[in-house]
């Protein structure tokens, strides 16, 4: 039969997600960001922008500066000499160049956060795991603490599991929990904005599964970025992928576009895992 | 994307795989395509063993069909195949039942093939089923070859012939209202012819939905219920 034409009947799919990625401000913009170990350029003149509250992923070979970038969001390169910044990411609303000098590293990580690779929870309760940046803070008052502890055990899904031994030592937990609680270590301070560097490489697939439902319940609250190898794991978590090769920013694009139809040809030899 | 890309992966296996499945999807197109022009030909040269024939190809079609089906599900579990991978594997489970639907049709146009067979002949030896029944199984072959080529450019324009198979439907429909009008002996032939006419029609729809998911497949985009126009403009947009 012939066509009945575009437009007769509109079908709303859902894209509730997807069109609240597309209208959601910008939280952090990177501009012309270059970064040198020393002389090796690392980062080559990066430009992307950053969407409030939803998750974006940093894809890409080893080795092409995806964690390099994500660590300079929190200024983790300031403790390695000859490292250099240009370029700006600016932090928004107020603008703030979280890579210029002037710029208080501690005060960047209080208001964006880092989970690692590895669970690396400090040799303390698991209490005082939560409540360490509060107390580095200046917050003094039990209750404040007690409270902010539960809310952040609660916001990383940890609570029920770990709410009868906050006392012990929290390396007496699982890795998979070990990795929450740093995520509650994280949000305790009620960051903006938080990292995660590979989070899920050390656990198994249900601590992977857990994780994850977790990054996306996150979305609630603070902004996310995200590097990871799991090229569907990027796929099931973000709203945003960047594609990163040798230092440059290949592709950045809503993460459905990018695992469906990507514009660049680079881009789709790498998730699809060939060579190119 | 082209076809050579299709063998590039790290995993020599997975080359394979995607490889032997778009062979087998050649291979059960091939089928119907033979299916369909025996069936058609028995319409003009009766022929009383044709339909078993066409039936124990029914068969073969159906087997692949559940093959093809198997192996595409293995893959989406193993693989997890994404971009051109994706839309390939998409574009095969989606094919595959258009092609089986197409292998039904024929079986029909087979059995009604059998049946005028046994009856007085048209005075028009069924010229306007032959003609119709050979644009269609162009319009298949072209389809094939072009699922084959990953040819868009072929594939756009087999849906622009869907159109003179649509003309055709009409003209024979209301040539065949005419003759039931001026000789009611005629009806019963006259409905068959129409029922072919329906399957060839039908045939001519399920060549151009694979078109459209070729088009999907190279493009990533999706033309279904879209004017040919506003097609063709798409893919001058996708090929810039």
């Amino acid at each position: 039969m012939r066509p009945s034409g575009r437009g007769m009947l509109q079908v709303a799919v859902d894209e509730t997600r997807r069109s609240s990625a597309l209208n959601a401000p910008i939280k952090a913009r990177v501009e012309a960001l270059s970064f040198y170990y020393g002389s090796y350029l690392a980062l080559k003149d990066l430009n992307m922008e950053i969407r409030e509250k939803q998750v974006t992923a940093l894809i890409g070979p080893s080795g092409c500066g995806k964690t390099t970038l994500l660590r300079c969001f929190n200024r983790m390169h300031d403790l390695t000499p000859g490292t250099r910044y240009e370029g700006q990411i600016m932090l928004l609303p107020e603008d703030m160049n979280l890579v210029e000098r002037g710029v208080d590293p501690i005060e960047v990580r209080m208001r964006i956060g880092m989970v690692f690779q590895k669970p690396n929870p400090f040799p303390k309760s698991v209490f005082e795991n939560v409540a360490y940046g509060l107390r580095i803070r200046g917050v003094r008052s039990h209750i404040r603490i007690e409270e902010e502890v539960e809310k952040a055990l609660r916001a990383s899904a940890l609570w029920d599991e770990v709410k009868d031994r906050l006392s012990n030592s929290a390396l007496s937990l699982s890795g998979g929990q070990q990795q929450r609680l740093c995520i509650a270590r994280a949000l305790a301070t009620s960051p903006e904005m938080v990292l995660f560097d590979e989070p899920t490489s050390a656990l198994d697939p249900i601590a992977t599964a857990r994780i994850e439902e977790l990054i996306t319940a996150l979305r609630e609250q603070v902004t996310v970025l995200i590097v990871t190898h799991n090229m569907q794991q990027a796929a099931r978590v973000s709203d945003y992928t960047a594609f990163m090769y040798l230092g440059s920013l290949v592709e950045f694009d809503e993460t459905s576009k990018i695992f469906t139809n990507p514009g660049q040809k680079a881009t789709e030899d790498y998730i699809t895992g060939r060579y190119g | 994307m082209s076809t050579e890309g299709l063998t590039h992966h790290i995993w020599s296996r997975y080359n394979e795989e995607l490889e032997r499945l778009r062979s087998s999807v050649l291979e059960m197109g091939g089928l119907v395509e033979r299916q369909l022009s025996q069936a058609i030909s028995g319409i003009t040269e009766p022929d009383v063993r044709l339909i078993v024939r066409v039936a124990q190809e029914e068969l073969h079609v159906n087997q692949l069909e559940r093959m093809i089906d198997e192996d595409c599900s293995r893959i989406l579990a193993t693989r997890a195949p994404t971009a051109s991978d994706l839309r390939l594997i998409i574009t095969i489970l989606k094919t595959i039942t258009d092609l089986e639907r197409i292998g039904d049709e024929g079986e029909k146009i087979a059995a009604i093939a059998a049946r005028l067979a046994t009856r007085e002949r048209a005075q028009s030896r069924y010229r306007e089923l032959r003609n119709l029944g050979e644009l269609v199984i162009g319009m298949l072959h072209d389809t094939l070859d072009a699922f084959a080529r990953f040819d868009t450019t072929l594939a756009v324009e087999v849906l622009r012939r869907d159109r003179t198979v649509d003309e055709e439907y009409e003209s024979i429909h209301r040539q065949n209202i005419t003759f039931m009008m001026e000789d009611p002996r005629t009806i019963r032939r006259a409905l068959d012819v129409m029922w072919v006419v329906r399957s060839l029609e039908r045939i001519g729809d399920h060549a151009k939905n694979i078109c459209e998911y070729i088009i999907y497949l190279v493009h990533g985009k999706d033309v279904r219920h879209t004017r040919i126009e506003d097609i063709e403009r798409e893919l001058q947009a996708a090929r810039a």
